[in-house]
């Protein structure tokens, strides 16, 4: 199998991630039952080069775990995580490697993520060190001068002695990104990279990744607000208690979704028009718990459209009637 | 300007700075909330939107100094300081914070806090108040028998229930909450400002919604006030905010936010806030600024009234007053 293959450049098939959930000592002196969390129970999904995929869900629904177990960072219970072609999930650490400097994270908070004690200039080269990458010395000052002009810290003479106190928290996220990118890697995870943003600097650092993405950079974008989503995703996977429940083009899901998660997610975004007052449809009951899925579909309990069969039947994804584009797939009998 | 519930008269917070010199935090905020109205106090990290509601609350730190008036009901309760706060705060003025990880004590139970609270203030006693305590849950989704749990069986969006109802132990008529659903997840979101909504209308609460996203002033307040290094630089309907902005930064901060069914991708804006800890000469926002000309950049720009309870500190709105028929 070549490395750069016709296949996609990554692609996850039948992935499930099974936390032990500890006993306690009460609970192992009475032999109760080992329980576990199913995080992320067989999902599915691929990303092209010079794509951007948003996994968007609440907290615990295991879009973040998804991401963490692409880069072997946590183990697969079961199926493949397949990287240019290879299997990650099948690699010992030492062939791992060198994949690993082909697929870069970056994560929420740019504030823990960089030594404070390195300036820009060493934080940008320690993974060209780490990775025995990079030539002399000049060489791979030139790399790291490269990587600040690509995430527009220019000129980068201005930046490459600054501390990470000395920056604001969006130059900061981009030197977490240069620190990424000087690697040159082939797919990005990014865990809510603007969440901790100032909204004033945000749209600089979201361009930032669509500008990647369009020089062939392959993004996986974990999200909570879909209104991100929406604007620079190419597609968008809803995932809901370690499912993804619909999966499609950005557009079609936001203007046209199929699933009733995907609806009442959509429903309660705030929106900035104050013209356009949204009515929420308001998911009432308890945050799910992956630690008990209910029965048949598990978004049965909370959803207002619920019939009897959702009880019982586990609805896999598939093309909805009213589905409008290629690719769109929903979790659900009624869609 | 009228008197309302709760307002500020040029409202000035200085911080002293570890290395010597004052960060001035606060610079002249003249702010009015009406009985029952929800009003938006919106902008980003450093702007001061936090320190003024702590300023409302006589919650400051003490490396602060405080200047001017904040009037609850025609007194001006910061003449006193302390003194004259302490009568005041959690009675008629109550305040909710982000997460609300660190409104209760962890090794107590909820309901035994609120109890407190209530014992406290001299609201109720005893069995009283252990009902109260019933009531208050009760009256933010929180079944009451959830009274003896301790905090971290709470989820997220339940603690901040739960901090809500505390707020509310002595039926205060502001409820000041910061940030009160930034750490929560779209859907508790959206069920927190259900009922933040549900309160103002049920008891005709006043809301000052401290935040720094614009959506969620947009569909929940009725006017909203936009801060920028220190002060007042927008203030209007929300209507007015979004569909005829004053100010560049209001216009901007707008364009800047991601929408769900918005065109286009948003834009940030460039460059950053200024310093606080040196005086501003001119415009704070003109670095920033894409409109900006000669004058912004020494001659500071007041807060002025452009239409009915519409106003904005920015020249350009001097230069259309200008251009317009007469």
């Amino acid at each position: 199998m070549s490395s750069n293959g016709a296949g996609p450049l990554l692609d996850v098939e039948g992935l499930v991630v099974r936390y032990p959930v500890p006993r306690g000592l009460v609970g192992g002196l009475l032999r109760r039952p080992r329980r576990s969390v199913l995080a992320v129970d067989d999902v599915s999904f691929a990303v092209e080069r010079g794509e951007l995929l948003a996994l968007v869900g609440e907290s615990g629904c295991g879009k973040t775990t998804t991401a963490q177990t692409v880069l072997r960072l946590v183990a697969a219970t079961a199926g493949r995580v397949t990287f240019a072609g290879q299997d990650v999930t099948e690699l010992s650490a030492r062939r791992l490697r060198p994949l690993r400097r082909r697929m870069q994270i970056i994560y929420q908070d740019p504030y823990e993520s960089l030594d404070p004690r390195l300036t820009v200039r060493a934080a940008v080269e320690e993974p060209l060190l780490i990775h025995h990458l990079g030539g002399s010395r000049a060489e791979r000052r030139e790399r790291v001068r490269e990587a600040l002009e690509r995430v527009e810290l220019t000129p980068p003479d201005l930046f490459l002695e600054r501390y990470p106190h000395e920056l604001s928290g969006g130059q900061r996220q981009r030197v977490a990104i240069a620190a990424g990118l000087v690697l040159e890697p082939e797919l990005l995870v990014a865990d809510e990279p603007v969440s901790m943003l100032d909204v004033s600097v945000r749209a600089g650092v979201l361009k930032l990744l669509d500008d990647l993405r369009d020089g062939g950079l392959g993004i996986l974008m974990i999200t909570h607000d879909l209104s991100t989503a929406a604007r620079f995703a190419d597609r968008i996977a809803v995932m809901y208690l370690g499912r993804i429940v619909e999966i499609g083009p950005a557009a079609e899901i936001i203007e046209n979704p199929q699933h009733p998660y995907t609806r009442a997610l959509l429903s309660v975004v705030p929106r900035r028009d104050p013209r356009d007052r949204t009515r929420p449809q308001i998911l009432t009951g308890e945050a799910p718990d992956a630690a008990r899925i209910p029965s048949g579909c598990r978004f049965h309990p909370r959803c207002p459209l619920a019939i009897e069969d959702c009880r019982t039947h586990d609805p896999e994804l598939r093309r909805p009637g009213s589905a409008r584009t290629a690719g769109h797939e929903a979790a659900c009998i009624l869609a | 300007m009228t008197d309302g519930l709760l307002r500020t008269e040029d409202l000035h917070v200085w911080f002293d700075l570890p290395r010597g010199g004052m960060l001035h935090a606060v610079q002249g905020v003249s702010l009015r909330l009406d009985p029952g109205e929800r009003l938006g106090l919106v902008g980003e990290s450093g702007c001061g939107k936090t320190t003024t509601a702590l300023a409302l609350m006589g919650l400051l730190p003490p490396s602060a100094s405080v200047a001017g008036q904040v009037v609850l009901s025609g007194e001006d309760i910061l003449a006193g300081a302390e003194e004259t706060m302490r009568p005041h705060r959690w009675v008629d003025v109550a305040m909710v914070f982000q997460g609300a990880m660190n409104a209760f004590n962890p090794v107590k139970t909820v309901g035994s806090q609120i109890v407190e609270a209530l014992e406290l203030h001299g609201r109720a006693t005893g069995r009283d108040a252990r009902i109260r305590t019933g009531e208050l849950l009760a009256s933010v989704g929180i079944p009451k028998d959830r009274a003896e749990r301790y905090p971290h069986e709470f989820s997220g969006g339940m603690r901040q229930r739960a901090a809500i109802a505390m707020a509310l132990a002595c039926e205060p008529s502001v409820l000041i909450a910061d940030e009160p659903t930034t750490a929560l997840d779209v859907m508790v979101q959206a069920q927190i400002l259900e009922l933040l909504d549900a309160l103002c209308r049920d008891f005709g609460l006043a809301l000052l919604l401290v935040t720094h996203d614009l959506p969620v002033v947009a569909q929940l307040c009725d006017r909203a006030a936009v801060m920028y290094a220190g002060e007042l630089v927008e203030q209007g309907s929300v209507d007015e905010l979004f569909h005829e902005p004053r100010h560049p930064y209001t216009r901007l901060l707008f364009a800047a936010t991601a929408d769900l069914h918005g065109n286009g991708l948003p834009v940030s804006i460039p460059g950053a806030p200024p310093r606080l800890d040196r005086e501003i000469d001119g415009c704070p926002f003109q670095p920033r600024c894409d409109r900006a000309f000669s004058r912004c950049d020494h001659d500071r720009p007041l807060l002025r009234e452009i239409a009915p309870a519409h106003a904005a500190a920015c020249h350009l709105n001097d230069v259309a007053a200008e251009a317009a028929p007469r």
